[in-house]
């Protein structure tokens, strides 16, 4: 382990590389699209997801840097996705900035770095490395959101963002200083063999494992963690939202895998209950907030907190009677409905994104009355989102939830089974302002008349978002294998 | 791909072609390829009926294919004589459908076919599947066009009946989703229905099943007191709706208690098999009487049809050949006259645009030939013999005197309901002295209601006068399954 192994970082060395050569294009080109910038992001995004896929295929595990960092097929895969959401998010936001005179060279290098935040944490085998990969993330978000200086709601979204995940930031450097102070290392796999030993003062460890849930609950936005959410979403500029709620959140899934389980695996049955309750709150919570909305952005959000609520399920039945036999059976569940979630919320937000035109944000659920009437197709693969997002078959989400209930019935546990009860039961009540969505769709007459239009380049990337989001519910079959297979090697490390 | 594949993705593929290419300009070309596509599906499942062998309970025409292997889910078709039925019947009344939709629906032509097509495939998918998650997949897939079908095209209150049929629906099949779970845990990581079968199950686990499964399946026969949608829904959808709703939809929910509930939890259905049998009474008797007060006819037909899937419910689980049998038959000769039922009342109500019973009077004055075909599907309603509602319920009846006497008794009351409340609506609405202007204007059947009502007139006559292929081709599966039923399963 103690070696430098630089290959380990070659995508983010090359990351650092390209963000610092887009800001520098950026300056010397005169292109108002900003053509340059936006192409060489892409370029450069879709190398970096190229070499992680190359890691990823050649499946091994391997350290660097001294042990700080691991590549692993799991943070691999994980890179990988965020990689292609990140490119996805940047192709939709794109019209939607140079529309509202935001396109700067500023925002593809930004993006650059929250996704090289996000493929630090990804790769993160030290407490001191996921912390800077979860700060060059947030901060370059915070920044994101108040791009749009002049306008109050997106300041202060930001400001509230800024303060609330400071404030996180705040409770899992704690919570991790504690784990130092009584395990002594900051590496997670000396950690997990400090804390297996069993001779650590308990109340301690239990002591940091409470804040640094905390500090995670922020990152995911599980309730009762969860008041940054509504606003941010609603707040940001809709591209921004995008980005918030599409790559990161394979990062918060990697640093919660990174810290509690491959670090704090020993300490489960603390941080399970307390994931049980974030997630019975979350679908709560969510789901009935969501209900009351009458903005589609703050209607999504809290549409999320209810969906990270499922994905807060799931990794809360790893450890079952004292064993990890279902461990890689409930984080795979777990990491399949992150994919399936993020696929479906690019989807939406783009499409939230299509039908804004200048001067008109098309916010409000009413906007999209009689959408099937002005353009029956994105009216379609709206409805595809809204149904994935519901959990109807076949859509992929529906296999999301299928993949953590089974993940929670197989423990054989009456609480587990009573949870994936309730489970189904809330997400029925979010069936109901998801087909409110659909109903607004179909059922009623068109407000607006304008023409939509938009790049044909745009409404074919939609497409082909609405069918992966329908096809990859029957046939996800390679997807959860390629999970299971991740979480496994993970685990067995 | 066998031929049940092609029962299935045809449709879909019809259906999905027309969603994607058709435009209300071209309403002419939408039509006829919908017609095309409802008629070569059905023709496909002429095949299937021909090629059954009726001396068998095995399973035919099967097909398994690898589907999500993480979770050891297959691809997995095929029939036996207590599903095979439905197949070709739901390809009929999707033509049936088409054929009514011609010159009705205006707007947005290519989405209502398409829907309906769509909708077809995906209910033969749910008597095809042999696989507890591709029956489920199908089975909540059927929400969606559905729902659009009601909220689209529907009345004035459609937008309540959408969500309260979509929402009311999707909880019971939650809960099932979570029973399918557990029983892939406890069969070793198996959804496959027949390993279900065989798989034995302490009474507790039954209980829980057999509550799960309750609750998808009643919700959607619909019984008694899980009905509330169904009114509702069928009071709001456009006539297609209404049809395809009674005639197939119902049915998904009374053959998921003989595919899942019976075999697979037998020890648990015998044990509340009284419980449901009250409840299948109360829909008979109570529900017989609620219709006979309705002033609206698609209300009335819509309590006529929770009465009748009432006595299906109760031939299952008197757990007699007779019983079964006849139970089955009752749906096949439902899904026709209910049908049926619903597109007189639709050829009426486009014309005067009022399903009031009080808005008409003496249209068999005005419309003679529509009247014969309305009394015929009327008396086949309320059982008279040599009509499809004659066999099922004399079946059923005569099953539950076997069973008990006085269950037998009060299930027979149906005859005097169904007849009292069928009857006075045909009285009120068909006979007597033209009521008012709108009776006096009204033009008889065009040779396309002609088609669609006959073919259903033929259907209607033939079950009643010669039933003897369908029970055929079941007999043998309905006794293996009650063979299986009356085995304990607890270990």
């Amino acid at each position: 382990m103690a070696e430098m192994n630089w290959p380990v970082v070659y995508p983010e060395l090359w990351l650092l590389l390209a963000a610092c050569a887009v800001l520098l294009v950026d300056l010397f080109s005169s292109d108002p699209e900003r053509r340059p910038a936006f192409w060489l992001t892409q370029l450069s995004i879709a190398i970096f997801t190229a070499i992680q896929l190359n890691d990823y295929l050649n499946g091994v595990t391997a350290y660097g840097m001294n042990g700080m960092v691991v590549i692993d097929p799991m943070g691999r895969l994980l890179a990988v996705f965020a990689g292609l959401s990140m490119m996805v998010t940047l192709a939709y936001a794109r019209p939607t900035l140079a529309a509202r005179e935001m396109l700067k060279g500023e925002f593809y290098m930004l993006a650059l770095f929250v996704l090289l935040g996000i493929s630090v944490m990804c790769s993160a085998n030290n407490f001191l490395v996921v912390y800077l990969g979860l700060e060059l993330m947030s901060l370059s978000l915070y920044a994101l959101t108040a791009l749009r200086r002049d306008h109050a709601l997106a300041t202060e979204a930001a400001m509230k963002y800024f303060v609330l995940g400071a404030l996180a930031s705040g409770f899992l450097l704690y919570g991790l200083s504690m784990m130092y102070g009584a395990t002594g290392t900051l590496e997670m796999p000396r950690v997990f063999d400090h804390i297996a030993t069993g001779s650590i003062n308990k109340e301690v460890l239990v002591f940091g494992v409470v804040f640094v849930v905390a500090g995670l609950g922020f990152k995911l936005g599980a309730v009762p963690f969860h008041m940054w959410v509504p606003d941010v979403y609603q707040g940001a500029p809709t591209s921004v939202t995008l980005l918030i709620g599409g790559a990161p959140k394979f990062a918060a899934f990697a640093i919660t895998i990174r810290l509690l389980v491959e670090g704090m695996l020993g300490l489960a049955l603390d941080w399970q209950p307390m994931f049980v309750v974030m997630a019975v709150g979350s679908m709560a919570l969510g789901n009935l907030a969501a209900i009351a909305q009458t903005n589609l952005k703050r209607m999504l959000a809290y549409s999320t907190i209810a969906q990270m609520g499922f994905i807060v399920l799931g990794l809360s039945a790893g450890v079952v009677s004292g064993n990890t036999l279902s461990a890689g059976n409930a984080y795979s569940s777990a990491m399949f409905y992150v994919v399936a979630y993020v696929l479906t919320t690019l989807g939406t937000f783009g499409l939230i994104m299509f039908l804004s035109r200048q001067g008109f944000e098309s916010e409000q659920i009413e906007d999209l009355a009689g959408l099937a009437k002005r353009s029956p197709w994105l009216a379609g693969v709206m409805t595809v989102f809204m149904f994935s997002l519901a959990g109807v078959p076949p859509m992929v989400g529906f296999f999301a939830k299928l993949a953590v209930i089974q993940a929670l019935v197989t423990t054989d546990v009456p609480l587990y089974i009573a949870l994936a009860v309730v489970a189904v039961l809330l997400s029925l009540i979010g069936a109901y302002y998801y087909l409110r969505v659909i109903k607004v769709m179909w059922f009623d007459e068109p407000v607006h008349t304008a023409v939509i239009a938009q790049g044909q380049g745009i409404s074919a990337l939609l497409a082909l978002n609405g069918a992966a989001v329908f096809l990859f519910g029957p046939f996800s079959g390679g997807l959860m294998a390629m999970c299971r297979d991740a979480i496994v090697k993970a685990l067995a490390s | 791909m066998g031929l049940l594949s092609v029962a299935i993705w045809l449709p879909i593929a019809f259906g999905a072609l027309l969603l994607a290419l058709g435009r209300d300009q071209n309403a002419g070309v939408v039509r006829a390829f919908a017609l095309v596509g409802a008629v070569a599906s059905f023709a496909v499942t002429i095949p299937l009926v021909k090629g059954f062998d009726g001396s068998t309970a095995a399973m035919q025409f099967v097909e398994k294919l690898d589907w999500i292997p993480r979770f050891n889910m297959h691809y997995h078709l095929g029939v036996d004589g207590l599903s095979l039925w439905f197949v070709p019947l739901t390809a009929f009344i999707t033509v049936i459908v088409v054929i009514s939709a011609w010159e009705v629906i205006t707007d947005r032509v290519a989405q209502y076919m398409g829907a309906f097509l769509i909708l077809s495939g995906v209910m033969v998918g749910v008597f095809a599947a042999l696989d507890g998650l591709l029956f489920y997949v199908f089975f909540e897939a059927t929400l969606i066009p559905m729902y659009i079908i009601i909220g689209v095209w529907g009345g004035p209150k459609r937008v309540y009946a959408a969500f309260k049929f979509f929402l009311y629906t999707l909880l019971g099949s939650l809960l099932m989703l979570v029973a399918l779970v557990y029983l892939y845990f406890k069969s070793g990581g198996s959804f496959d229905i027949l390993a279900w079968h065989k798989l034995p199950l302490s009474l507790h686990a039954q209980t829980l099943l057999f509550f799960a499964f309750f609750a998808a399946f009643s919700v959607k026969v619909p019984m008694w007191p899980v009905h509330t949608w169904l009114p509702d829904a069928h009071v709001e959808a456009p006539t297609g709706g209404s049809v395809v709703l009674a005639a197939i939809m119902l049915k998904l929910g009374a053959y998921g208690f003989l595919r899942f509930s019976l075999p697979i939890t037998p020890d648990a259905a015998h044990e509340y098999s009284g419980f449901i049998i009250t409840l299948s009474l109360i829909a008979v008797l109570y529900i017989g009487l609620v219709a006979l007060v309705q002033s609206d006819m698609k209300k009335l037909v819509a309590y006529s049809s929770i009465a009748h899937m009432g006595f299906v419910t109760l031939g299952f689980f008197i757990f007699n050949p007779l019983g079964v049998s006849g139970a089955i038959v009752q749906m096949i000769s439902h899904g026709f006259v209910s049908g049926a039922m619903f597109l007189c009342i639709g050829v009426l109500y486009d014309r005067v645009h009022s399903r009031e019973i009080s808005a008409y009077g003496g249209v068999a004055n005005t419309m003679p030939k529509f009247a014969a075909f309305a009394v015929l599907f009327a008396m086949a309603n309320c059982g008279l013999p040599g009509t499809a509602g004659f066999v099922g319920e004399w079946m059923v009846i005569l099953g539950a005197v076997k069973f008990n006497f006085w269950i037998a008794f009060a299930a027979a009351t149906t005859l005097v309901f169904g007849a009292a409340y069928t009857l006075w609506m045909v009285k009120r609405v068909y006979f007597g002295d033209v009521a008012n202007d709108h009776v006096r204007k009204l033009q008889d059947l065009s040779g396309r209601e002609f088609t669609m009502l006959a073919l259903l007139a033929a259907a209607v006559l033939w079950m009643g006068i010669y039933p003897k292929p369908i029970l055929d081709a079941m007999d043998v599966s309905v006794a293996e399954l009650l063979r299986h039923v009356a085995l304990t399963k607890l270990n």
